[in-house]
């Protein structure tokens, strides 16, 4: 079972669920798929033993050939090229590396080269498997993409996202079975799952809520998943104890055995949801 | 005018409520949301519309039935997988590169401009507020941030200050937020998350050869955090103009869809985000 966990907003709790999910399910694999922010490792504290750079093509011109044309410019849709005084100019990080530019080239002028965009560590038995975007870069689906190639076949995986509901997203949650929306009970909180909702009915997948930081004074994250069918699978309570063991890198899974049951007994929950 | 973006590498450390708050107490402003995936400064900012656009930012393909042969070009030059065995271009892939369009030996498929967000402008009591809101899970995030910012300069008149709400993260949106500020002012808050996720944002806004401020968010909540932030800010001279405690009050507020400006029992809050401003403008003046 693929489990991807987001928010919309940030800062609600989803690298907490996700952790905690695989530090509570034996056998799981965690993908932290937060490439420009990957906070995982800080609570389930992998011995990251395995590296590997993330490279994207992207053009490169040979000038013997070049004629200077201009096609290569004209077929770019994300001016990444230009061609001033029949000289291409190329602006690497503005790239999607889609080869139009190769195809569009009537002098086979352009190869592509590899360009370094991030990297991916993992420990020995890859249970646990990171993405980081390189500083002063842009583009982060190439990076979600091959965490995912790295998905594990055989066990569940459990992946966590970036926040907002843009392309990184859809790349994270795309052919997962479920999707865990992590919310708080604020004006913000409820606003940006409103969007996740959206995001998670366009991918036509199964979803379930986690209301994180939980008031019993305020019930309108209920209120609207209530109104709009949508279940509540976990509360956790907003409590000072659990942002302070948060603050040091450690979740209530890890030091409160009822809580690792509770994460136990919602995965088994969920994978008997799927089953029916 | 200056220009200050409100960011936070981290999500949910507190940008808008900082903001939302400072919206409330700077004079001469504009004020503008560039979190185009999950804006939330309009929800604590009453304002009245005046303006909706929709933005086409990205391209899609389209494969017209009548003229494709079938005979599979498009879909091997694809790097996106956004072609179907059926030959249907699926919109949440298709990243609009044209590369299908160049093969095609029947010109059947054609690059259409795509509507991927709206832009909002709206008058508030305190400045003219614009912000917008990205079609869910579309491309182009950081094309739909420059339109705001855009948007928001035209109107901006003789204002002094451009306050701007940024979104977490370093990538396209976060880049486009920051192009072009005078300074950058990045919320984190006192958790072991908070402080990495310092750490690589201002890299970044370094990077673009930015200056950057430093506000630690809930410092209370753990000192020995709070302690090594300072200690990073101090070694990359980077001031920390304000720590706000851990306050759920402040959460309270919200609720209430009021920042800490609006309630008496959040004065030391207040205080201590009027303090923070005033340290901003002096050192900005510097």
């Amino acid at each position: 079972m693929r489990i991807a966990v987001l928010s919309g907003k940030g800062g609600t709790g989803k690298t907490t669920v996700a952790a905690s999910l695989a530090y509570a399910v034996k056998t799981s694999q965690y993908i932290d798929c937060d490439v420009e922010e990957p906070n995982g490792n800080i609570f389930l504290k992998a011995v990251l033993s395995e590296s590997e750079v993330v490279h994207v093509p992207v053009p490169e011109v040979d000038v013997n050939l070049c004629n200077g044309c201009g096609e290569c410019a004209r077929a770019c849709q994300f001016n990444a090229m230009a061609v001033i005084n029949k000289e291409v100019l190329i602006f690497e990080e503005l790239c999607h590396s889609c080869g139009a530019c190769v195809i569009a080239c009537p002098v086979k002028a352009i190869h592509e080269k590899k360009r370094p965009l991030g990297v991916i560590s993992a420990n020995c038995s890859h249970t646990f498997i990171q993405g980081a975007l390189n500083l002063n870069e842009l583009m982060s689906v190439p990076i979600i993409r091959r965490l995912k190639e790295k998905m594990n076949q055989h066990s569940h995986v459990i992946l966590d996202s970036a926040p907002g509901a843009s392309c990184t997203v859809v790349n994270t949650i795309e052919d997962c079975d479920y999707c865990i929306l992590v919310t708080e009970p604020t004006p913000f909180g409820l606003h940006d799952l409103k969007i996740a909702v959206e995001l998670v009915k366009k991918a036509e997948l199964p979803f379930g809520v986690i209301v994180n930081k939980a008031m019993n004074e305020n019930q309108t994250i209920k209120e609207f998943c209530h109104e709009n069918n949508i279940e509540i699978i976990m509360e956790i309570p907003f409590q000072k104890e659990i942002a302070v063991n948060y603050s040091k890198g450690l979740l209530p899974v890890q030091y409160d055995i009822e809580w690792k049951k509770k994460f136990n007994e919602l995965f088994r929950n969920i994978e008997r949801s799927l089953e029916a | 005018m200056k220009q200050i973006v409100f960011i936070s590498g981290k999500g949910g450390t507190g940008k808008s409520t900082v903001v939302a708050s400072l919206v409330k107490y700077v004079k001469n402003i504009t004020i503008a949301d560039c979190d185009v995936d999950t804006p939330n400064l309009h929800i604590l900012l009453p304002h009245k519309r005046t303006a909706k656009s929709d933005f086409t930012g990205a391209k899609l393909a389209f494969i017209n039935d009548e003229k494709c042969i079938l005979c599979g070009q498009c879909r091997d030059v694809c790097r996106f997988g956004a072609i179907s065995d059926e030959f249907v271009i699926n919109p949440m892939k298709c990243e609009g590169c044209g590369a299908c369009q160049l093969v095609c030996p029947v010109e059947a498929i054609t690059m259409d401009n795509v509507k991927i967000g709206e832009v909002y402008e709206a008058d508030s009591d305190y400045g003219m507020f614009t912000y917008a809101l990205l079609d869910i899970g579309a491309e182009g995030s950081g094309k739909l941030v420059t339109q705001v910012k855009k948007t928001s300069q035209k109107k901006s008149g003789d204002q002094i200050y451009s306050l701007i709400d940024g979104s977490p993260g370093i990538g396209c949106v976060v880049i486009a937020s920051i192009t072009g500020a005078d300074a950058v002012v990045i919320v984190t808050e006192a958790t072991l998350s908070g402080k990495s996720d310092l750490e690589r944002v201002q890299k970044v806004v370094r990077h673009f050869g930015i200056k950057s401020y430093v506000c630690i968010n809930k410092f209370d909540l753990n000192s020995s955090v709070t302690h090594d932030i300072e200690e990073f800010c101090h070694l990359n001279e980077i001031t920390v103009i304000g720590k706000i405690p851990f306050e759920p009050g402040i959460v309270k507020a919200l609720q209430q869809l009021e920042t800490p400006m609006d309630d008496v029992k959040l004065l030391h809050i207040k205080n201590e985000i009027v303090r923070m401003w005033e340290t901003l403008e002096r050192e900005m003046i510097q």
